[in-house]
Order: structure tokens, then C-alpha cells, then sequence
């Protein structure tokens, strides 16, 4: 618990690691999120495209 | 050598090549970022004048140096893009931005709650570096904003490079900040005449994070830069055959 408490600054210590958690976990999602629909669009056009040759 | 760069700068080529290196990256930054923060919250000694709250360095400065590294990716890849007309470096320019503002937002906020028990203050206007480094994540804004507006890609491309070149003055202002006003923000302490001004029990940690905060950068740009690629080449014949191919991507 001692090293929780962080001397009295725990709040200022933990909340700044869980914010760049926080951001790094979405970015990462973000970016997965983006290359899935990017990619599902182009998909779809392209086969739309296929089916109608 | 010129060879290579050409291939490497090919869409289908890179395009493949990033899928190969992202998790390359991604591992060693799990590792280095594992041991940073248990070593920089568990195993580093106190600062005698900070106490624990010293403990915020271990993601403030990496987030710092990664905001200032993204905005020069970004302002190069514009540079050669705009130079050489490389469709893939507008595309890393682009892919950047997003990455550089999210680092920058970091710096800002983890320094911002570092400042209230050592300043006693969560901001302070006079200051150089703050006032830069917000300078820096209005950039990055503008930069996204004016990609955003404009519709036809080449056109978008040409004028976010120019303003990403021309922001490369704010990236000196927030660098030297430090040594050329006076300002809250302590001076150099990695980058000091004579080496570090750090205990090694410190600085061990801060330098794993901030490698591991690199690779991280590098898995994230490339998985970006990938999507980047594969949108604007969403017309060319390689991406139609690799959609239909068995394996896809």
C-alpha cells in the first residue's frame, strides 16, 4: 500500500500512467479499427465491381 | 542503394513489408515499457526534492521527445514528398499526425499534473516550453484539419507538407526554449554537457522507456501508414488482386 500511496502524490503518479495506458490502448485500437473499415469498403466495391462483369 | 529505396518506397511492397515488421516493433516495446514502468514506479530510488512525484518523468519525457520526433517524420516526409513527389511519404506525413498530436496531448496533460505539487500550478502561460509545446498540438490540428478540408488527395497532400514544413520553427522554439528563456521547466538533464545528471537507478528505467516508447511509435506509424497506403491505392490493380486473392491481408 505504501508504494500505492507514492508518498501522497499516488493520484498525480497513477492517473498520469493510467492516462498514457488510456491513449496508447486507443491508438492502437483507433488504428485497427481504421485499417477493418478501410478495408471492409474496399472489399465490398471490389466485389460489388466483380459481380457485375 | 537507390535501388533499394525505390522498392521499398513501392505501395504493394511497403505494404506487405509493414505487416511483417509492426509486431517486430510492437515486441521489444512491450518488454521495454514492462520494465520501465515497474522499474521507474518500484525500483527507482526517490528524488530528494520531488519525492515520488519525480516518478511522472517515466511517461512525461518520452511523450515529449516522441511529440517532437512525430512533428519531424511528418515535416520531412512532407519535405520529400513534396520534393521528389513519393506518394508513400505523404502517406507517413499523414499516418504521423495523428500519432504526434496523441504524444503532444500526453506531454501536455502528464506535465500539466507534475506542475501542480512541484509549481503548485496546473499551467503557466509566461512559460516557454509550455506555451511551444501547446503551439505544437495546435499544429498538429491544423495540420489534420486542413487534410481534412480539402477533398482531392495530391491537393491535400502539397499543402499540409508546406504547413509541416513551416512548423519545424515551432520544433526548434520548444526545444531550446529551455536555454534561450528563462522558464519553470528544468533545462537538460539526458542531453547535458558531461553525460546525464541522473542517478543510473533513474535514468536506467527512463531510457528503456523511452526506446520502448519508440518502438511502440514505429509499430503504430507503420500499422497507420499501412491503412494510409491501402486507401489511396484502393483503385490500383495490386490492391484488387490481393482483395481477391484467398489470402487477402
Amino acid at each position: 500500500m505504501e508504494n500505492l500511496a507514492m508518498g501522497n502524490y499516488g493520484v498525480y503518479v497513477w492517473s498520469c500512467f493510467g492516462l498514457t495506458l488510456a491513449v496508447i490502448v486507443f491508438s492502437d485500437w483507433r488504428a485497427r479499427l481504421r485499417h477493418k473499415r478501410v478495408y471492409r469498403e474496399i472489399e465490398v466495391r471490389i466485389k460489388a465491381l466483380e459481380e457485375r462483369q | 542503394m537507390w535501388k533499394f529505396f525505390h522498392r521499398l518506397a513501392s505501395p504493394p511492397h511497403f505494404y506487405r513489408l509493414a505487416a511483417v515488421f509492426a509486431p517486430w516493433f510492437a515486441l521489444p516495446a512491450l518488454v521495454l515499457i514492462a520494465y520501465g514502468v515497474y522499474a521507474g514506479l518500484f525500483l527507482a530510488p526517490m528524488d530528494y526534492q520531488q519525492g515520488d512525484a519525480f516518478r511522472i518523468i517515466y511517461v512525461h519525457v518520452p511523450s515529449a521527445y516522441l511529440s517532437i520526433m512525430a512533428y519531424m517524420i511528418m515535416a520531412i516526409s512532407g519535405g520529400i514528398g513534396l520534393i521528389w513527389r513519393m506518394k508513400l511519404a505523404h502517406a507517413v506525413a499523414a499516418a504521423a499526425a495523428p500519432l504526434g498530436a496523441a504524444f503532444t496531448f500526453l506531454a501536455l496533460v502528464t506535465g500539466s499534473i507534475w506542475g501542480r505539487p512541484m509549481w503548485g500550478t496546473w499551467w503557466e502561460w509566461g512559460d516557454p516550453r509550455l506555451t511551444s509545446e501547446l503551439i505544437l498540438l495546435f499544429l498538429y490540428f491544423g495540420y489534420m484539419a486542413l487534410r481534412g478540408a480539402i477533398d482531392d488527395t495530391a491537393k491535400a497532400d502539397k499543402a499540409s507538407a508546406v504547413l509541416a514544413l513551416v512548423g519545424v520553427v515551432n520544433v526548434v522554439i520548444v526545444h531550446y526554449s529551455v536555454e534561450w528563456w528563462s522558464s519553470l521547466h528544468q533545462g537538460q538533464t539526458l542531453l547535458k554537457e558531461g553525460g546525464p545528471a541522473m542517478d543510473p537507478g533513474m535514468l536506467y528505467p527512463l531510457l528503456a522507456m523511452i526506446l520502448g516508447f519508440t518502438f511502440l511509435f514505429g509499430s503504430l506509424l507503420l500499422r497507420r501508414v499501412r491503412t494510409e497506403v491501402l486507401f489511396r491505392e484502393r483503385r490500383t490493380r495490386w490492391v484488387r488482386e490481393m482483395i481477391l486473392s484467398p489470402e487477402g491481408s
